[in-house]
């Protein structure tokens, strides 16, 4: 584990109830600066929330700490040009152009006030680039199919050129070569020093990243390498062994073990 | 970038347009077409023109520009294209402010003296706020979207039902009623106008300086609060612009119908642009369209007049129907 010191983000005893249900339960997490943290387990384990209470978006009881510093003591502006978050399955209005939409990432920046500056222009045509959605700029959001609009989504999140990344299933929809065009957008983030948390189901995806959050049932069952056996075994036992991690060419495969 | 000039360009058509209406309106009279220009003038028709013909066509624009900004805000903040005005509760507030208002004074509403008018119009107005008040209060403030939503359509039935009842228990008061639901513009006067103008005034820019928080929230609430919006202060600006808007409009003309429903979804078939362009496009499209109404109603059964409100049903419900039938190809209602 990290000294206090290299963590982005912490979390002591942090609990979250939704609908009077507890959701996470005493979780004590060290988020590591500048690496890529990828939290994987079961549907309904958390994870989501978990990256939604990292955001701030989430009344928590515990503690959610930024560089050692609540996160509740941030402003909202504050919080948001530190922390980008790009959630899963938010029911959008389809009305915005891709352009406008990649622009709101910027808005921590401008203020709600604000007008787009020049270096704003510059980011979200650099971030449209990147996950390919450039050619689509004048086009709504409405007209582009579920996979592109993840990647006009990503652009957003991106945009925002926040030192810590916070992804809810960023490859939903995503087919295989955006999946491995994202991978190496992560790997870039990465080496620009930007602390990446990502949700993923997508276990051979994950196992990618320096770190893994192995969650189960509100709690944190294993943190540790994504190269480490050990978390391998913690992933298939949550998966009730029902998935074998397997080596592969220097990655991992996962596939299922049928009974 | 290109939607931007495409905006301004339909900025200034629909401006053009409105100011066309409202002079057009003030030929349009009692037996007709009057084109005063064409006829010269004498005091008397200069007076019918300037204190009646001009101030209606005015307040009927200006009614309809409140009404069309209101859409506007209604469906951006509520992210849903079939929110409309009076969504809140305060067209049934409305109702019933009038409803008392008459039960207890009596009278023919819509020809009654000046000061009994005036009455009304706050009856209505007072009604519209306290309905709206009540379904804040119902909803537990304005954080929680789908419960104020319910919260205004529960406002909305009990109070309807009320003033169904006021009416069933004082007949007399029920033409003056229907006056008032089906919408008119027939009583908007230069006292009206200069109400109405800086209400507008006013909620525009309350309603601009949110634009980009509406413009956040068409990606999800948690989305919107993650790009650190002030989605709190937004929400209680905007619902009383809502509700200041629309109770300013149904105070001043009843019921009018469609008109804060069409006009969003117009703009949108026109332009896809940011609620800085479309708040403000929404408001010149309803204006335009509530003062053309109004034209139309006056001259095409003259000398009868049409309630305005049925015009605009008329047209916005047949809008809206035809752009739901074309709506499962790409482009239509969503």
């Amino acid at each position: 584990m990290n000294a206090p010191s290299h963590a982005a983000l912490q979390t002591h005893q942090l609990q979250v109830h939704l609908g009077g249900r507890p959701v996470l339960q005493g979780l004590d997490l060290q988020i590591s600066a500048g690496r890529w943290t990828c939290v994987v387990g079961p549907n309904g384990a958390g994870k989501s929330t978990l990256l939604k209470a990292l955001a701030g978006l989430l009344p928590h009881s515990g503690q959610v700490l930024w560089q050692g510093q609540s996160i509740e003591s941030l402003s909202g502006r504050e919080r948001a040009l530190q922390l980008s978050w790009l959630g899963q399955g938010e029911s959008t209005t389809l009305d915005l152009r891709v352009w406008d939409v990649a622009m709101l990432g910027r808005l921590p920046h401008q203020g709600w006030l604000g007008a787009p500056t020049e270096q704003d222009a510059q980011m979200v045509e650099a971030a449209l680039k990147a996950t390919q959605a450039w050619d689509w700029r004048e086009r709504t959001l409405g007209e582009l199919s579920g996979g592109e609009r993840q990647r006009v989504l990503l652009a957003r999140a991106m945009a925002g050129n926040a030192p810590v990344m916070l992804m809810d299933e960023p490859l939903a929809n995503l087919d295989p070569p955006h999946q491995v065009d994202w991978l190496e957008q992560v790997h870039c983030l990465r080496a620009q020093g930007t602390t990446v948390v990502s949700v993923l189901h997508e276990i051979g995806m994950a196992l990618h990243g320096d770190e893994v959050i192995v969650m189960d049932q509100g709690r944190v069952s294993h943190h540790g390498a994504c190269s480490d056996p050990a978390s391998h075994a913690a992933i298939e036992s949550v998966f009730d062994h029902r998935i074998r991690i397997h080596a592969l060419d220097g990655q991992w495969v996962v596939l299922p073990r049928t009974a | 970038m290109n939607d931007m000039s495409c905006a301004n360009r339909w900025m200034g058509l629909l401006l053009l347009i409105g100011i066309a209406t409202v002079l057009l309106g003030t030929a349009a009279g009692s037996q007709g077409w009057q084109a005063w220009w064409l006829a010269g003038g004498d005091a008397v028709s200069q007076q019918i023109v300037l204190d009646i013909r001009l101030p209606r066509s005015l307040g009927a624009w200006l009614g309809g520009a409140l009404l069309g900004l209101a859409g506007a805000v209604a469906q951006g903040l509520f992210r849903n294209p079939l929110a409309d005005p009076y969504l809140l509760g305060s067209a049934s507030g409305a109702s019933l402010g009038v409803g008392i208002y008459l039960s207890l004074f009596g009278g023919n509403a819509w020809a009654m003296a000046w000061w009994m008018g005036l009455g009304l119009t706050g009856a209505a107005f007072v009604g519209a706020v306290l309905a709206v008040l009540l379904t804040l209060l119902l909803a537990r403030g304005v954080q929680q979207t789908l419960r104020l939503l319910l919260a205004g359509v529960v406002v909305g039935v009990v109070l309807g039902a009320v003033t169904s009842m006021i009416s069933l228990l004082q007949p007399q008061v029920q033409q003056a009623m229907q006056g008032f639901m089906l919408g008119s513009t027939a009583f908007v006067g230069w006292s009206a106008c200069i109400t109405l103008a800086p209400v507008l005034a006013l909620c525009m820019a309350l309603a601009w300086v949110f634009a980009r928080v509406l413009d956040a929230l068409t990606l999800g609430e948690a989305t919107a609060q993650s790009l650190g919006v002030p989605l709190r202060s937004a929400r209680l600006v905007l619902v009383g612009v809502l509700s200041l808007a629309t109770g300013a409009a149904v105070a001043h003309m009843g019921l009018v119908a469609f008109v804060g429903l069409a006009a969003p979804h117009l703009v949108r078939s026109l332009v896809r642009t940011t609620h800085a362009r479309s708040l403000l496009l929404a408001a010149l499209m309803g204006g335009a369209l509530l003062a053309l109404a109004d034209v139309m109603a006056r001259v095409l059964f003259a000398p009868q007049e049409l309630p305005v409100g049925v015009l605009t049903a008329v047209i916005g419900g047949g809008y809206l129907l035809w752009r739901v039938y074309r709506g499962s190809g790409a482009g239509g209602v969503r």
